[in-house]
């Protein structure tokens, strides 16, 4: 066994010290012995979904077997097929944003973020600092509530239902903030080219504060509950290991690939919104296994709570500072000043009627979302709306690792294995 | 503002010469254009000549201009994660020629269903690439490859024809070969199916 943060002995019942079943199984002592040749020979199919629970959502499995353990995984995808990126090429830049919010519906606001930084580096703008400031509360929040959706579905995967509750409590504060910001719980929307939607209201700050203040308890409680638990341990030390090599050679991103011990957050290697200023630690794994990923998700949590706390202490400091860029080709006049100023009705209305066109060109901008590297890339061709709008999508890239942490393993643990990865099929399928 | 040429474009003109078309930058991002048949090579010695050790293959795409006459780029955006530094590699294709180009899979196992999702979505054939099926689309999709530009936003047949289709399609043809094989239920097709999918034609239907 391998030197851990956590070291336990693990007393599995029936198993000896190697891993060899002490305990005969049931119907051997009958003694009819036949199975002894056919068994192991005859291969089975079976299908995972894609109506199945434990897929997180419309993935379909087919699994090859040899007794209970794993011969070859076959994924099949595109039942949430919906043709974002086509979609994408028929819309204004800011038109796509609500695209955005239902590629990985479990983080929008910082699918929005991505999407306003890599339609503003194709146009070379710079945002102000509140706006900065804001944005980074946006992507750090959608990392709380994506890593509670992991927390509490793989737990129930693997028989703990209570953190679920807790999990799903503290994603409800959040989601009660993002609608007190947006008017909407799910579809955000939240950026526009140039800026943002709309300043935090009355309150939210006081809010967020409170969730910071009170939501590292809950931290600690699942802390508590699974990181020395032993079937949590049993379930997930040593299932689903890739090395660094072969993470990095998956092309993973996220946790999942700083749960096999590299050191890569795009956050620190090629910061954006100023993350560099940020006083945070980047939690790295060690063994690569479905435990490391728990980890490193769960200290992810404690990093961004830290973040966020920065991040309203700077906010307290710009209050009433702007938002948006003051460029009138690209956010849209006040209203008073549209319906009294010539000037600002055309640029309303070419801005409406028209779009925000970016200059020849094409921009790649890549952030760190909660499930890896989520990247943008826009080509243009001068017009209003992008010739290109490729997602580089992250749970798609990380599922592509799925059939070998599969192979060998049990079928139990395939679903174990599986949601390790943290796909959300909305991204996968686009 | 200028952003500076990437020095990977500079030592793979001096290693490769002509085969590197030109490059360019575009918003900072340094992107080098190559010549179809030694993309493979480049991308081999980009990946693991010292000093340069792309190690990392951020993404696969293509990108089709809206200009017919422009050719459809293979695109390869690659990452140093030691070195902190990025690259882009394109290829043009000419849409008269056969879309054709060496798979990276060999080098980088995360372009495996990249590459499968770039052949679905743009029709482009990954010589060397272990499975090359589609992803996202079924297997017996008919109606071409939707990313395309001369591909229709709601598809090239009528719904009624979509949804018929859809009715007709046999349950068995979500199963690979493989997969058939597997479960022995290869000899319970129809006959006519168990020879087309013998002779390997999967994807059209009568």
């Amino acid at each position: 066994m391998s030197l851990r943060t956590v070291e336990m002995a693990l007393a599995t019942p029936g198993v000896d010290a190697e891993g060899r079943p002490t305990r005969v199984p049931l119907g051997a002592a009958t003694g009819t012995g036949t199975y002894d040749e056919e068994f192991g020979a005859e291969h089975m199919l079976v299908n995972i979904g894609p109506q199945h629970p434990a897929t997180h959502g419309v993935l379909r499995l087919v699994l090859e077997l040899e007794g209970e353990t794993v011969k070859r995984c076959i994924p099949h995808l595109g039942y949430l097929h919906s043709g974002f990126e086509k979609l994408g090429e028929y819309r204004h830049y800011n038109q796509i944003i609500p695209l955005t919010d239902r590629t990985d519906y479990l983080s929008p606001m910082a699918n929005n973020v991505c999407l306003a930084l890599a339609a503003e580096k194709l146009m070379g703008i710079q945002v102000p600092e509140r706006c900065r400031v804001l944005r980074v509360i946006a992507c750090e929040m959608s990392r709380i509530i994506s890593h509670l959706v992991w927390l509490g579905t793989t737990g129930i995967d693997l028989g703990a239902f209570t953190p679920f509750l807790w999990s799903f409590q503290q994603r409800e504060r959040i989601y009660n903030l993002q609608e007190m910001w947006t008017g909407a719980r799910l579809t955000t929307s939240l950026t526009r080219v140039g800026g943002m939607m709309a300043d935090v209201p009355e309150g939210f700050e006081a809010g967020l504060r409170d969730f910071t203040r009170t939501f590292p308890k809950t931290l600690t409680e699942v802390d508590t509950m699974f990181t020395r638990n032993a079937i949590w341990i049993g379930r997930t030390q040593g299932v689903g290991v890739l090395t660094a090599a072969e993470a990095t050679n998956y092309s993973l991103s996220g946790p999942m690939l700083r749960a096999s011990g590299v050191d890569y957050d795009v956050r620190k290697d090629r910061p954006y919104l100023d993350y560099e200023t940020y006083d945070f630690d980047v939690p790295v794994g060690e063994h690569g296994d479905i435990y490391d990923r728990y980890r490193v998700r769960l200290e992810e949590m404690w990093q961004s709570n830290r973040i966020l706390e920065q991040a309203l202490d700077r906010l307290a400091r710009l209050q009433g500072a702007p938002i948006n860029v003051s460029d009138p080709r690209v956010i849209l006049p006040a209203k008073s000043r549209a319906m009294s100023d010539m000037e600002a009705m055309i640029f309303h209305f070419k801005q409406v009627m028209e779009g925000v066109k970016p200059p020849v060109g094409e921009a790649y901008m890549g952030i760190e979302n909660p499930k890896g590297e989520l990247g943008y890339y826009f080509v243009s061709d001068g017009t209003a709306k992008p010739v290109r709008w490729r997602i580089r999508p992250p749970s798609f890239i990380n599922l592509s690792s799925l059939p070998k942490m599969c192979e060998g393993a049990l079928l139990s643990d395939v679903i174990a294995i599986n949601a390790s990865v943290d796909i959300v099929m909305g991204e996968v399928d686009r | 503002m200028t952003a500076p040429v990437s020095p990977s474009a500079g030592a793979l003109r001096a290693e490769f010469g002509d085969a590197i078309v030109r490059h360019a930058v575009s918003c900072g991002d340094t992107i080098v254009y190559v010549g179809r048949e030694r993309a493979h090579d480049v991308l081999a010695w980009l990946h693991e000549t010292p000093g340069q050790q792309f190690d990392y293959l951020t993404d696969v795409t293509a990108v089709e201009y809206r200009d017919p006459e422009r050719p459809l780029e293979v695109v390869w955006q690659l990452r140093s994660l030691p070195r902190k530094a990025d690259l882009r590699v394109k290829v043009e294709l000419d849409k008269r020629g056969p879309l054709e180009v060496a798979s990276v899979w060999d080098l980088w196992h995360g372009a495996d269903w990249l590459e499968r999702e770039v052949y679905d979505m743009f029709g482009v054939v990954f010589t060397g690439h272990p499975d090359l099926r589609r992803i996202l689309m079924w297997e017996t999709y008919a109606e071409g490859y939707p990313l395309r530009k001369d591909f229709p936003l709601r598809g090239h047949f009528s719904r009624a024809e979509q949804t018929r289709q859809a009715l007709a399609a046999n349950p068995e043809a979500h199963y690979s070969m493989e997969e058939l094989s597997i479960a022995e239920a290869f000899n319970e097709l129809p006959a006519d199916m168990r020879e087309r999918l013998a002779r390997g034609e999967r994807g059209f239907l009568k």
